[in-house]
């Protein structure tokens, strides 16, 4: 199948006072239309940064694309004009953000931020994208709609505003839709509301979805693969079943490990992985797991391993068999 | 049982909507009791300025009698006349109308100029930033007065007169205009830029840039209101200064030209009749110091009910 977006050999990195911070470190994926991608990873480990860097939207400086491409419908999002890129955002490349609070204008009415989109992107006249943005709003579940309009982000609740972003994001359809922690700020029942709307809107419309989070149980209700990253690189790749069923990088076992399981027994400690993630602002050397990783080998401290391939839909970046525990040859 | 109070409580009252930013700061803004009268004497003083006209005319505000000139006040001339024997109460009534055009039109350059460069220079910030400030510095670093008095030296005289709605206008009125507004936009510049460096960095901004909205759009529709309220208190307090720069140089005789009269053009020549001629200082000096009072009060209340965090500045 021809991927709707293929990253190659992503490299984001920061200057600051202190030093590089090297927060992408060369990562390569692809999303295929109507699939869910989840990337999950620890705080810092380069996730939001990989899809700002997609989307264009890293401050520079002190950020810097460093290397990489990012194909989308046959061109190089990082190679675009400012101009052609604000066409593909927002319209083609929708993005919802991970505190809602935060996330809508104050002094705009809601109406008016939804329509902005509309006007700007698909030529509505007001009219027109003020009765799209009606739908919109009924279809993400807000009640009475057409008066809510005129309403200042500080009348709704998180999850109504992360709704209203949520029908920001789809107004004009796009055939990607990147999700950072869109869950993460609200609380638990709101959390399953949201997911279970975007996972509706998503396939009402084939739309492909990047989901990024730190929530391995939200992972396993709605995405179809899944990346893991740690320290700026993908350690591991496989579809959603096969990871949860044979994670084959100690840190994917570690993250999994550490989940608390309703089927376990309840006295069972859980297993949390030793240590802490590198600091960014060292210039990578070796595998980025290695301190914590209980498998580790000599081989471990000199290169970083690539990715290679467990099964047709599974990779893994580790220079030891996980189930023999022996380094793998060639 | 309900009593009367509780049973008229009804669920409306309890869902009532809560008060808008407009209502609220309204409420914050009445209640300001300096504020209200600056606002009040302003009223008074705009429809003294340009009500006046109807039944003055300006023919005579500018008719030289020199046979009464510096007769004190009397039923005749209530403000008594000038020099060339005009009348002063017309005088400062046509005066008014000018000085409150100069203030106005000047904060317009101003507030344009300021929020321009201070915009350009905190969005994009880097170069542009520092190559904008250093020039908003230098500047700032020339004193306002000095500036004034070389560009109205420089300009007076260059611009012929202008006929407006039937009313002819000194050209220099429109020079003044120009280097006050010129000579004033650093300050609202610097707030300006000050507001968009804090801006910019919020999410909403972020959220904005990922629906593809372009810079100029973010910096007018997103960040602008944000950051409207310092610039509405400053322009207002801006009317202020420039009513009061105008006076300045029309009282050193390089401001607006007579026959116009302005408030300050009033006081040209006035310091050398202090005493024997009080009137021809009095009444124009009078109206500046409310007008300026007036707006400074107003401008107070606008700072508690619009910007309230600014308080602690």
């Amino acid at each position: 199948m021809h991927p709707l977006l293929a990253v190659n050999n992503l490299v984001t990195q920061f200057v600051i006072p202190e030093g590089i911070v090297y927060a992408v470190n060369g990562i390569s994926f692809r999303v295929n239309p109507g699939e869910t991608l989840a990337v999950v990873g620890e705080s810092g480990c380069g996730k939001s940064v990989s899809m700002l860097s997609l989307m264009g939207l890293i401050p520079t400086p002190p950020g810097k694309i460093v290397s990489g491409e990012a194909i989308y419908d046959g061109k190089n999002l990082l190679a675009l004009k400012d101009e052609e890129m604000e066409k593909i955002r927002g319209k083609e490349i929708a993005m919802v953000f991970q505190d809602p609070m935060t996330s809508l204008n104050p002094v705009l009415t809601i109406g008016k931020q939804i329509t902005e989109a509309l006007i700007c992107h698909l030529g509505l006249t007001t009219a027109e994208a003020r009765e799209r943005a009606i739908n919109l709003l009924d279809m993400v579940g807000i009640p009475e709609a057409q008066r809510r309009l005129e309403d200042y982000p500080h009348q709704f609740s998180g999850g109504m505003r992360q709704r209203v972003m949520i029908a920001m994001a789809l107004s004009c359809e796009p055939n990607l839709l990147i999700a950072d922690e869109p869950t993460t700020a609200l609380d638990v029942t709101i959390q399953a509301q949201i997911v279970e709307l975007v996972l509706r809107l998503k396939q009402q419309r084939n739309m492909a979805v990047i989901w990024i989070t730190h929530d391995l149980g939200v992972v396993a209700g709605i995405a179809d693969r899944v990346n893991v990253m740690y320290a700026g690189l993908i350690v591991e790749e496989a579809n959603v079943d096969e990871l949860y069923e044979s994670p084959n990088h100690p840190y994917t076992r570690g993250l999994l490990g550490s989940l608390p399981r309703i089927d376990r027994r309840r006295d069972r400690k859980l297993i949390a992985i030793p240590g802490s993630p590198p600091s960014l602002l060292v210039k990578p050397k070796g595998c980025p797991f290695r301190s914590r990783c209980p498998i580790g080998k000599e081989v471990c401290q000199m290169e970083a391993p690539k990715l290679r391939n467990v099964s047709e839909n599974h990779r893994v970046a580790c220079w030891i068999d996980i189930s023999s525990g022996e380094q793998i040859s060639g | 049982m309900l009593t009367e109070s509780t049973s008229n409580l009804l669920i409306d009252d309890l869902e009532a909507p809560p008060l808008t930013l407009k209502k609220l700061a309204w409420k914050r803004f009445t209640r300001h009791k300096m504020a209200m009268v600056g606002g009040l004497f302003l009223i008074l003083l705009i429809l003294y300025s340009f009500g006046g006209s109807l039944f003055v005319e300006e023919k005579y505000a500018n008719l030289t009698n020199p046979p009464i000139r510096l007769s004190p006040p009397s039923l005749q001339h209530p403000f008594g006349t000038d020099t060339v024997g005009r009348d002063v109460l017309a005088r400062t009534i046509y005066g008014g109308q000018i000085s409150m055009i100069i203030g106005i039109l000047a904060v317009i350059i101003e507030t344009s100029l300021g929020i321009l460069i201070g915009a350009v220079a905190g969005y994009y910030g880097g170069k542009i930033d520092s190559l904008l400030m250093r020039f908003t510095e230098a500047m700032l670093n020339i004193p306002e007065i000095f500036l004034l008095i070389v560009m109205a030296k420089f300009f007076g005289n260059k611009i012929p007169n202008l006929t407006l709605l039937g009313r002819t206008f000194s050209g220099s009125v429109v020079v003044i205009v120009v280097i006050i507004g010129l000579t004033s936009w650093m300050y609202l510049a610097r707030i300006v830029r000050a507001e968009f460096l804090s801006i910019k960095e919020n999410d909403f901004i972020l959220a904005a840039k990922a629906t593809g909205t372009s810079n100029g759009e973010i910096i007018i529709r997103h960040i602008l209101p944000n950051s409207i309220a310092p610039i509405i208190v400053s322009a207002t307090l801006g009317v202020a200064n420039a009513i009061l720069a105008e006076a300045y140089i029309s009282f050193l005789g390089l401001g607006v030209q007579p026959p116009t009269a302005t408030w300050g053009n009033m006081l040209d020549g006035a310091n050398n009749y202090i005493e024997s001629a009080p009137w021809l200082w009095f009444f124009p000096g009078l109206l500046i110091l409310l007008t300026v009072l007036s707006i400074n009060f107003l401008g107070d209340g606008l700072r508690d009910a619009i910007d309230p965090h600014s308080r602690a500045i």
